[in-house]
């Protein structure tokens, strides 16, 4: 197993034709995917959610959730294809040949068992080895190779004696534990912050790289992408649209689903505007005839509708499926939209928080937080997760009772919860929620979702109904929304749901906490894009909190960066970007996963 | 760690599925078989129940023969211990139970509900209280605490009812508790909070909504339990006249004879017996359409 590796240019995964079906109804899920992975090499699969990038992923295992299945296509494993085994046969191949990292490690870890049980199950379960010595040595060399301490005593903790990104690593330890020749990464860092995920990444690709083991990395964040694979297939309406060269597709894209990914990330360096893509990917179903983009790209022609687009090369190695390739790539990348005009804040602060401690049953989790809020300004709050930043806006907000300091609205002093607080000042101060698919009742109507403050604050009538009307527009949700309820709704739309709920009894100051944090790159960009027109044109203060760095540049004007409960540092958003003064955020500024790494 | 929970949540479909509105989960209930067989059971002997009387051919302390007489042209189904006749006592004796079924169980739901969602909302020492109190009450078996208190009373329709309804009330108040602990828990939750929502209304348009379908499934569950409660109480000597037509009363007065005369034991029986099938297929049905069961899974 060890020795016959074949030349590194030889591919040693080649997947053909695969087509997957919603069981019964020949609905396609995914339809027409083929690509190749050389061994030691990292192909990224980028798409939104529902687009079949896991979907494609566990095919790759020969599995299908329930629901699915495999109707058409070949996964070739070093000539062996994995369909066309029975699944008894494929069973010993699953983490011998063939292994997966889940999105989530702590449900794939089993909570009763120690790490060493768990990782010497995996070899025992395959007959690696020859001995329990052998084992026993190999176990703590994979946990070596994955940069974690292999000493006995490490070795007997259990999962949630962890952390998030040593659960994750002794995720990546078991998967490459017998050395197999394919590794499935389903968005393996999406849970961890920076520092965490540049760890895991960095393991990821030099395991991959030492031990001739091919990766396919499935996300929705094309930033991290770029900075593991060398290839990278993207993904869109369950097939691919593009295959390339990362650097290529960053700096060159040809269809313009890509281009307009690429221009949905935020950058680090330069303020521009975030843009994002309108309208909606179609669902398995109702996908159109001819092209699947057509209705959102700025290139269509009457051809594109006739009939789909073949994946056809356009140089080496770049494969794309669009008619009017060269012509796309003839433009400039749509980098970004302006730059921003960056004005600093000026008058007096309208929200001022004054030596404020928060903690958690006697634990102090923020120490000594001084902060203040221009009118009309944004202000990002950036920290990894711990740091405290959610802890902070919750107790503007009157969500978190155990703090002390002061927090003072337009001279107002409030207390610690929200219900104790003046009608006029709970009215004046709103906050959205990270999570829209939590925050919005999912019994109730998207109108009764967003008349509630307005109920609260004593507004009824045909005024409540024309604010409503008004604000569901603003958010661009048309009326036929408001009859509807949440769980009709993509993780966009709820998102904006959530903003006008919290603008229809019209604040001055807005609290954001990681309000895109649990959505698509390109709904991000479209939210933070919406948050941005919504501040400028309603003359909002705004606290952003975000842990993606980049996005700070995109949206603020100021930037306040949290580390273990204190502020670090604080400053206009470029001085602390370009020249930070505090180690933490140099760090944090390293470890984030950039576009402009691959470009440069 | 585990304080701060500023960690990305990537949604999952799992928990759309699981915030299913209460319509389309009786729509789904009611695509089940055994929630439509469930159901017409119930209904059949609810109409026997409510209507029966006015088609009972004698009153029913009326004699319609000697005792024991087996069935006949003057009496269809035969005589009971006094020689009533027991096809029109049959007729009457489901309404005393089923009303007093109904009331005892709306009591322990509306209470139960009331009690455990204030439980898992106030999260502090209100939700002890509240919980060990239950805890007191559910240390006693349900027939115990009803026959002690009818006992000490005396056998009153209020008091069976009040008896049955209290015992019921605890262990509602831990399913809903248990149901509606992860609903507090959410951001609109905390949103409604957040807006400075009275806690009547949060507890009442917030929570309430979210926890029907394991209500619904209580409600049919707890219906179920009363009604073989309150006709083991009447089998026992304890409803509210001693020779009152019904169905619990009746197995008692009658099962002497049942080699004789067996009609005036399996009717009740029978009655009680499809009763208590149907309202538990009807709760069943409703529980797997909840949960998802039998569903033929769409992808998310």
């Amino acid at each position: 197993m060890t020795d016959d590796r074949s030349a590194p240019d030889v591919p040693s995964i080649v997947v053909a034709g695969l087509r997957i079906e919603l069981t019964g109804s020949g609905r396609d899920v995914v339809d027409d995917v083929s690509f190749t992975i050389n061994p030691g090499q990292v192909m990224g699969l980028v798409g939104e959610s529902g687009s079949g990038k896991t979907t494609v992923g566990l095919a790759l295992l020969g599995h299908a959730r329930r629901g699915v299945e495999i109707v058409a296509g070949s996964v070739r494993i070093d000539d062996v294809d994995v369909l066309a085994l029975s699944e008894e046969q494929r069973r010993p191949l699953r983490g011998r040949v063939v292994s997966y990292v889940p999105q989530d490690p702590a449900a794939a870890l089993n909570p009763a068992l120690r790490i060493g049980t768990q990782l010497r199950e995996v070899l025992e379960a395959h007959d690696f080895g020859a001995n329990d010595g052998d084992r026993r040595d190999r176990v703590a060399e994979m946990m070596r190779e994955v940069a974690l301490p292999d000493d006995p005593g490490y070795l007997r903790r259990y999962p949630h004696e962890l952390s998030g990104g040593q659960q994750q690593r002794v995720g990546l330890a078991m998967a490459f534990a017998c050395r197999p020749r394919l590794i499935v990464l389903d968005e393996p860092t999406t849970g961890l912050d920076v520092t965490t995920q540049a760890h895991v990444l960095n393991t990821v690709r030099d395991l991959a790289g030492a031990h001739k083991v091919a990766a396919l990395y499935v996300s929705h964040d094309l930033a991290v992408v770029s900075t593991l694979a060398e290839r990278v297939a993207v993904m869109y309406a369950g097939r691919l649209v593009e295959v390339g060269e990362s650097s290529e597709l960053f700096a060159n894209a040809a269809h313009p689903y890509t281009r307009r990914l690429v221009g949905a990330i935020p950058r680090l360096a330069g303020s521009r505007e975030l843009i994002g893509i309108p309208g909606r990917a179609p669902s398995p179903g109702s996908r159109p005839r001819g092209c699947a983009f057509e209705s959102r790209c700025a290139f269509v022609e009457d051809a594109c509708r006739l009939e789909l687009p073949p994946l056809r090369a356009l140089d080496e190695g770049h494969m794309v499926r669009c008619l009017r390739a060269e012509e796309v790539r003839a433009h400039p990348m749509p980098f970004a939209g302006e730059a921003m005009a960056v004005s600093m804040p000026h008058g007096e602060s309208v929200l001022s928080v004054q030596q404020m401690s928060a903690g958690y049953r006697g634990v102090t989790v923020l120490h000594d937080i001084n902060l203040d809020l221009a009118p009309s300004e944004c202000l990002a709050l950036v920290g990894e997760s711990g740091s405290g930043k959610t802890t902070l806006a919750r107790s503007i907000a009157g969500l978190h009772a155990e703090r002390s300091g002061r927090i003072v609205l337009h001279g107002e002093e409030l207390v610690e919860l929200a219900r104790h607080r003046s009608r006029e000042s709970r009215r004046r101060l709103q906050y959205i929620f990270q999570n829209p698919y939590g925050s919005l009742n999912p019994r109730r109507t998207i109108n009764q979702i967003v008349r509630q403050p307005l109920e609260v604050f004593g507004i009824g009538g045909s005024e409540a109904n024309a604010r409503v009307d008004e604000m569901l527009e603003r958010v661009s949700l048309t009326a036929a929304y408001a009859s509807r309820y949440p769980d009709q709704l993509s993780g966009g739309e709820r998102q904006r749901v959530a903003i006008a709920r919290a603008l229809v009894s019209r604040p001055d100051v807005l609290i954001c906490d990681e309000v895109t944090s649990a959505l698509d790159v390109s709904v991000q960009a479209a939210i933070v894009e919406l948050l941005g027109e919504l501040q400028k044109s309603l003359d909002l203060a705004m606290l952003f909190v975000t842990h993606n760095l980049p996005l700070v540049r995109s949206i603020a004007q100021r930037v306040a960066v949290m580390s273990a409960g204190r502020i670090v540092e604080l400053g206009a958003v470029d001085s602390v970007l370009l020249q930070p003064s505090d180690d933490y955020t140099r760090r944090l500024l390293a470890d984030t996963p950039s576009l402009e790494a691959v470009q440069s | 760690m585990s304080v701060v929970s500023d960690v990305a949540i990537t949604p999952e479909p799992e928990s759309v599925r699981s915030t299913r509105r209460s319509g389309s989960v009786l729509r789904d209930a009611l695509s089940l078989w055994r929630t439509r067989i469930g159901l017409v059971l119930m209904i059949a002997l609810v109409l026997v129940a409510s209507f029966g009387p006015f088609f009972a051919p004698y009153s029913p302390a009326d004699f319609a023969g000697p005792p024991f007489t087996a069935p006949n042209s003057a009496a269809h189904l035969g005589t009971d211990y006094l020689g009533q006749d027991v096809l029109s006592r049959f007729l009457w004796g489901g309404r005393e139970i089923l009303v007093m079924a109904a009331l005892a169980t709306a009591f322990g739901l509306v209470f139960g509900t009331i009690i455990g969602m204030l439980a898992a909302y106030s999260r502090n020492w209100l939700d002890e209280v509240l919980m060990r109190a239950m805890d007191v009450i559910l240390a006693f078996p349900q027939i115990m605490l009803a026959l002690v208190a009818i006992a000490t009373v005396g056998p009153k329709a209020w008091l069976i009812v009040l008896a049955v309804g209290l015992t019921t009330l605890p262990r509602v108040a831990r399913v809903t508790r248990g149901a509606a602990q992860p609903i507090v828990e959410r951001d609109f939750v905390a949103a409604a909070e957040a807006l400075g929502v009275p806690r009547i209304r949060i507890l009442g348009r917030e929570l309430l909504p979210n926890i029907m379908s394991p209500l619904m499934v209580e409600m049919s569950l707890r219906l179920t339990y009363s009604i073989g409660l309150i006709a083991g109480l009447a089998f026992l000597g304890f409803a509210t006249s001693s020779n009152g037509a019904n169905w619990g009363t009746m197995i008692n007065q009658n099962r002497i004879a049942v080699q004789a005369q067996p009609w005036g034991v399996i009717m009740p029986v029978l009655a009680i017996a499809l009763l208590t099938v149907g309202t538990g297929l009807v709760g069943d049905g409703i529980s797997r359409a909840a949960a998802g069961i039998d569903r033929g899974r769409s992808t998310g």
